[in-house]
């Protein structure tokens, strides 16, 4: 696999700010795999995000978007173009009083023929399951129809990657689990690199790939169940693993020979099950 | 300290136009005194109209909220005392800050009952202690503060009317981990030491059978479920129906269990699904 | 409460009003008001009003709409109607009376005056999505770009305005609401203390509304929103036959009221 977004020693500081957000580093995203960001609040992994569409360049070290220095500010429009981000705010990205209308804004920027916008736009609220929603005005939807509209206005754009930034911190349950569906199928189903930063851990069970920060540096980087496994760490960090992975770890110190790999409701239970039933 | 009863209340909204909605109805209710309550119910489920009833935010359009016995829509004058009685921390307060300093910010509240000096400064020491909100930050504005701190300032806002009884909806909403765990912890302690009923309003399933010792389940503007977190637990298929989510421990437990796994009594708490499942062990090696 | 204002509200629908280009609804707009401001018999109010009530059953907006969106101008509309009650010389009604049949008359003409110009501005934001409604008046004002007046910002301005209104009218409501639990007091006191007790309503609101407008613009910067240059649209105006028809219709209706006015009807 190519790496679509590569990160080289990158640094940034904020203005009028004493510390650094990142600290050097080291990232390379790969084609067509779900990557979940975790970090407490202040560990830079909203910065991170915001490094891959050029909304923040390095202070030091450079961002690459299909071999294109973000730096390079003549072609800022072609990385905006193919890194398409969604934010936390449903409410703050949304630009139109109706759906479709919104949808259409990125195309409508890119200079795209009308009857191509319209085609898009039908496309891409299909693929996040909006499409009856199409003339409703945004302020009289849930938080999590909010966001896939959000979601659809980027995919719009045709992007190859899509970064989420903490899509699900202002939404309930219910929301939160169409959101990281709809995040899921673009992946699997579109081939879309997704990039999915995130404070809920159980999110990221179903990525390819976790990178946990913490002070601005990397501090895991491996497949979700390898990166849980490490209970101790994530701790450390002020975060938490899930329960499946935190009941698997006191099981095992009391004495069963378990893996810490199930991640997933079942097949935790299953490896349990087989335990106790011999 | 008061108690809550709240009597076949109603709420419909925009009654009379093609828009009305009833949001809430026949609520009956009894909050006795330093209850923890967990407030449980997806949104839409009536819940927030619901806690606004209890300060008189909200005029019922049918029933009664009493507050020790007392109409709190009875006039003007009682409308405006169960504010103080009945302290109500929105969802996202930090929104609501305005003052130019924090200290400001918190004793607004008792400075709009009209207290002395002296006992507003009480106050607002008291309400930053309990949020662990340090004194350092008195002067500051609370705008430069992070989300978090922000969120403790508004809350102690609240709690700087030594209300008896704390509704908080969705306290920890958008936080960390370890934001979520620092305002639960508050929490927990702030009724700890006043003896305050609390009502918690929550999403969070392993929160609420962590903290509460009632859980009430509104679903559809009605009172689906109302008793312990063992009780509601026992019956995780209910509220799944519902459209809530259970416990993680919850869910674990029912899976082992499909699987032909006994595990003894209502689980919803990690350390309970662990002693279930080392007793079920046991139990099985003899 | 604030939730009932209906300003800049849109009621998706298909039908002929709905259709409409924007610019020709501007348009007709314009000629609707001329029209009602050459108004001076009871015939040409009766012609204006047979066109308002033509549009809204064309249009099918309920009348409750319009009204409910009266009710912020109630106050307005019934102070008019008793100046001209009051201060119309004239024929008294019983002897001695200060009011006059004329003042009556007058009276009546201006709140019907009024509510009509009311009643078309909320025809035509009802029948047209705000975004339609600013790229018609990027279109039709494009020829002032010439002269370098900024045509295409002014409107993405208006329209995100009109965006974000019911969003702050919510946040709005809560804000009060929350500063009422803190037992925040809005309605006794002088005025003074009023206006005073409005700052904590309205500093949180600013902040929003900053805070809100910065992610906004990375939002928009992140969906390559870079000017009006270059930008095409996804529903193209085309005037149409049904257009062509309503402006003719339109350009009768006004002829006809000046034709009125002029035979002092």
């Amino acid at each position: 696999m190519e790496p679509v977004i590569v990160f080289e020693q990158v640094h940034h500081r904020y203005s009028g700010e004493a510390e650094e957000s990142l600290r050097g580093i080291d990232l390379a995203i790969e084609s067509g795999s779900f990557t979940a960001v975790l970090g407490h609040n202040g560990s830079g992994k909203s910065t991170l995000a915001k490094h891959m569409n050029a909304i923040l360049t390095p202070t030091e070290g450079r961002v690459l978007v299909h071999g294109v220095d973000t730096a390079d500010e003549d072609r800022l429009l072609d990385i905006r173009r193919s890194v398409g981000m969604v934010f936390q705010n449903p409410d703050n990205q949304i630009v139109a009083n109706v759906v479709e209308d919104d949808v259409a804004f990125a195309p409508e920027n890119l200079g795209v023929p009308s009857e191509e916008i319209r085609r898009r736009v039908d496309e891409a609220l299909e693929i996040v399951g909006m499409s009856e929603f199409k003339q409703h005005a945004p302020h009289l939807l849930s938080g999590g129809q909010k966001q896939r509209v959000a979601i659809a206005g980027v995919l719009a754009m045709q992007p190859e990657i899509i970064v989420l930034d903490e899509p699900t911190a202002m939404l309930d349950p219910q929301g939160r689990a169409e959101v990281i569906a709809t995040v899921t199928r673009l992946c699997r189903e579109k081939g879309m690199t997704v990039v999915l930063i995130t404070h809920h851990m159980d999110e990221c069970v179903g990525a390819d790939r976790l990178v946990v920060m913490s002070g601005g540096r990397i501090v895991a980087d491996g497949s979700p169940a390898e990166v849980f496994s490490r209970v101790e760490l994530m701790e450390s960090e002020g975060l938490s693993v899930p329960e499946t992975t935190r009941l698997l770890y006191d099981l095992d110190r009391e004495g069963f020979d378990l893996p810490l790999t199930a991640l997933e409701i079942d097949d935790c239970a299953e490896l349990v099950a087989r335990t106790l039933i011999k | 300290m008061p108690e809550l009863r709240i009597e076949a209340l109603t709420h419909v909204y925009s009654a009379g136009t093609p828009f009305q909605k009833t949001a809430i109805e026949n609520i009956d209710l009894t909050i006795p005194q330093g209850q923890m309550i967990g407030l449980l119910g997806h949104t839409g489920s009536g819940k927030s109209t619901f806690i606004q009833h209890l300060n008189a935010l909200l005029k019922p359009t049918s029933g009664r909220v009493l507050c020790d016995g007392k109409d709190v829509n009875a006039d003007k004058f009682s409308r405006r005392d169960v504010k103080w009685q009945v302290g109500l921390v929105f969802q996202y307060p930090e929104y609501q800050l305005f003052e130019e300093t924090v200290y400001k910010d918190i004793a607004f509240g008792p400075k709009n009952r009209k207290l002395s000096e002296s006992e507003i400064d009480e106050r607002v020491r008291e309400a930053a202690a309990f949020v662990g909100v340090d004194e350092e930050l008195f002067e500051r504005s609370p705008l430069e503060l992070s989300g978090g701190q922000k969120r403790r300032v508004a809350i102690a806002g609240v709690i700087a009317m030594r209300p008896g009884v704390l509704v908080l909806d969705e306290p920890t909403a958008g936080l960390d981990p370890a934001g979520c765990r620092q305002i639960l912890d508050n929490v927990a302690a702030y009724r700890e030491k006043t003896g305050s009923t609390v009502i918690l309003v929550s999403h969070n399933m392993d929160d609420a059978a962590r903290m509460a010792e009632r859980l009430i389940v509104f679903d559809h503007g009605h009172v689906a479920m109302d008793g312990t977190p063992e009780e509601v637990f026992r019956e995780p298929r209910r509220l799944i129906d519902i459209g809530l989510n259970v416990p993680h421990a919850s869910a674990i437990a029912m899976a082992l269990r499909e699987r032909g796994v006994a595990l003894e009594g209502s689980i919803y708490t990690h350390e309970q699904l662990k002693a279930a499942i080392l007793r079920a062990k046991e139990v099985g090696a003899c | 409460m604030l939730k009932d204002i209906t300003l800049g509200q849109f009621f998706p629908g298909d039908t002929l009003v709905h259709r409409l280009d924007p610019r020709t609804k501007l348009i007709l707009l314009v000629v609707y008001i001329v029209a009602l401001f050459q108004a001076k018999s009871w015939w040409s109010y009766g012609l204006v009003l047979f066109a308002t009530v033509l549009c809204m059953a064309v249009s099918k907006i309920h009348p409750r709409s319009i009204f409910k969106g009266l009710k912020p101008m109630l106050f307005i509309i019934v102070l008019t109607g008793l100046l001209n009650i009051f201060y119309t010389q004239g024929t008294p009604v019983l002897p001695g009376w200060i009011v006059t049949w004329e003042g009556i008359g007058r009276a009546v003409q201006m709140i019907l005056r009024i509510t009509l110009l009311i009643a078309g501005t909320f025809l035509l934001t009802y029948t047209t999505s705000p975004i339609a409604l600013t790229d018609g008046l990027e279109r039709l004002l494009s020829p002032l770009k010439k002269i370098k007046v900024p045509v295409h910002e002014m409107t993405i301005m208006m329209s995100m305005a009109l965006r974000f209104i019911p969003t702050l009218i919510e946040e709005t409501d809560k804000i009060m609401s929350a500063q009422k639990a803190r037992g925040a007091d809005f309605e006794t006191g002088r005025l003074t203390e009023r206006a005073k007790a409005l700052l904590p309503i309205l500093v949180p609101l600013f902040v929003s509304a900053f805070r809100r407008a910065d992610e906004l613009a990375v939002a928009m910067e992140s969906r390559c929103y870079h000017g009006g240059e270059g930008r095409t649209r996804m529903k193209q105006m085309k005037l149409q036959g049904i257009d062509a028809l309503a402006l003719v219709l339109g350009a009768v209706f006004l002829a006809a009221v000046i034709v009125l006015r002029h035979f002092g009807l």
